[in-house]
């Protein structure tokens, strides 16, 4: 690989972790705004128009405070979990494709919008997507107070029971496409038709997509499943200990891996990029039908955040591998049906 | 397992319950108030900043008797009255508020001191925005009560430029109080009794 090849995926790398690093805080925004809308108010809309600069004073806000580190601590993993639950969140958007057009750069041929298109990326995405939760339970741990280990602790069991549902629920899609690179599974659905259709893959695992939502709530910590966090119980979880910037890395790297789940869930159920009835858009839409696909989960997850109250833990743990388990090896089972004898194979 | 797929269905219902609901609140208009751009209206009796009041020929109503201090459940009025003289004749009576000071940190807005007054001269306004940076400034002098509220920014902060001209003492007087004043003033054998303009009160 010339030198000039890896300069280009830095430049690469470099901008969509910044472009993402924008999303999130306006996604800090959006949450606040919509989740103000759910119960008739306004959030916050006082800093620039429409409240937009609301991220911008609150990092300012969180910069002012003090890197506080208490006494106890076991110091070098309660400064190494936020930086590595941020690093793992962020190398999720490696391999997400979020458009399908190809660069010739003088005969070196590379996808536009996506750092690495991997062979392997469905799973780099989901064990950097687990291995986030280990920034989680390492905070928690190295924190050295008690609410800290129990959020940390909730953390460990939820990611257990949980990943299992989240991948059993990708599973359907990946027998269906037969590869596990991200970008062939964006199109994977054209291989597929009903009736001259090629419906995404929500149409064809519904209930897949139904358990990846709810598994993908609880892999991000968003409520209903935030119990790691549950500020009325364990007055902030896993980060009780942490204030200032270590706060708004876990914080940052909380949205990112929300927004992670949500491209991975688009790649997978709701076709990456592709627009229904638009086969040849150019680089620009996909991207915008990518982006709104995107804000569809979001909304949902946010307008879950607002309806739905935290479980009790047993309980979230008794959903988590009697109903949604089975539910999803179901799923897998009769998608490997169709799989298997090919009904609808395009 | 059966118990447990039940469950899965009543929840996915309640869910759905849960979210069409909160899917209503999000389409349905927001009940914020913008505070400093749009001000909520108060009640008509509601009691707020105090007032003092001035006879319509521009002399005062308070006499400087206290009661209003008297009936103060929280002590936060402080009267030192003075006597009115020819020269200086401040309020309708015989003696006149020198000091009229309302702690309005202390005051808790119960109203005993405007039903105290046999004069009408204390009254409870309608203005709320009673903030400030300093406990100096919500001590409220007697100009300040007998002044307009001032006119507040947009932070509902006190623009306190209170600089309303001492009133025309020479100014007429009621009809009222005519006599009362013309009496006073003759036990002061002065010489100089001014014809007064007559202003009556109309009422």
């Amino acid at each position: 690989m010339p030198i000039w090849e890896i300069l280009a995926l830095f430049v690469k790398g470099f901008v969509i972790a910044n472009l993402i690093m924008v999303v999130f805080a306006l996604m800090t925004w959006v949450e606040r705004r919509l989740l103000s809308f759910f119960q008739y108010r306004l959030g916050p809309n006082r800093v620039g128009p429409f409240g937009l600069l609301q991220p911008i004073a609150d990092l300012l806000k969180l910069i002012n405070k003090e890197n506080f580190k208490p006494n106890a601590v076991s110091a070098v993993l309660h400064l190494a979990a936020p930086i590595a639950t941020l690093f793992f969140a962020l190398a999720v958007f490696a391999v997400i494709p979020f458009g399908n057009e190809d660069w010739n750069l003088f005969g070196w041929v590379t996808p536009s919008s996506m750092a690495a298109d991997l062979d392997v990326g469905v799973l780099f995405a989901i064990a950097m997507s687990g291995l986030g939760g280990y920034g989680v339970i390492v905070g928690g741990w190295a924190s050295n107070s008690k609410y800290a280990l129990l959020g940390a602790l909730r953390a460990c069991a939820q990611l257990i029971s949980y990943e299992i549902t989240l991948t059993l629920a990708m599973m359907p899609v990946l027998l269906m496409t037969g590869t596990l690179s991200m970008s062939k599974i964006a199109e994977g659905h054209l291989d597929w038709s009903i009736g001259g259709w090629h419906p995404w893959f929500i149409v064809w695992a519904p209930l897949g997509f139904v358990l990846f939502l709810i598994a993908a709530l609880a892999e991000a910590n968003r409520a209903p499943f935030d119990h790691s966090e549950a500020e009325q119980e364990l007055v902030g979880g896993f980060h009780t200990e942490y204030g200032g910037l270590r706060y708004a890395a876990f914080a940052n790297a909380e949205y990112l891996h929300l927004l992670a789940i949500c491209a991975i869930g688009v790649t997978f159920f709701l076709g990456g990029t592709s627009i229904p009835g638009l086969p040849d858009a150019n680089a620009w839409l996909d991207l915008l039908s990518f982006t709104v696909k995107m804000a569809f989960f979001v909304f949902v997850f946010i307008w879950i955040r607002a309806t739905v109250p935290r479980l009790r833990y047993d309980r979230l743990m008794r959903m988590g591998w009697k109903a949604l388990l089975p539910l999803a090896t179901a799923q897998f089972l009769i998608t490997a049906l169709i799989a298997s004898q090919g009904w609808g194979r395009a | 397992m059966s118990n447990n797929f039940t469950g899965v269905f009543r929840g996915t219902k309640n869910t759905g319950v849960g979210l069409a609901t909160t899917l209503r609140a999000f389409l349905g208009r927001n009940i914020t108030e913008q505070y400093p751009e749009y001000k909520h209206p108060v009640m008509p009796r509601f009691r707020g900043r105090h007032k003092l009041h001035r006879h319509a020929n521009g002399l005062e109503k308070c006499v400087g008797c206290s009661l209003c201090a008297a009936a103060c459940p929280a002590d936060c009025i402080r009267v030192v009255a003075a006597e009115n003289t020819d020269d200086n004749r401040v309020s309708a009576g015989e003696r006149f508020a020198q000091v009229y000071e309302i702690n309005m940190s202390r005051c808790i807005f119960c109203g005993y001191c405007e039903m105290a007054c046999p004069f009408d001269a204390i009254t409870l306004g309608n203005d709320w925005e009673l903030a400030d940076l300093n406990r100096d400034q919500m001590i409220y002098t007697k100009n300040m009560l007998l002044a307009d509220p001032p006119t507040k920014d947009n932070y509902g902060m006190n623009r306190r430029a209170v600089t309303r001209p001492e009133p025309d003492l020479d100014s007429s007087l009621p009809v009222w109080l005519e006599e009362t004043v013309s009496r006073e003033r003759a036990e002061r054998s002065s010489t100089d009794l001014a014809p007064t303009k007559r202003q009556g009160r109309g009422k």
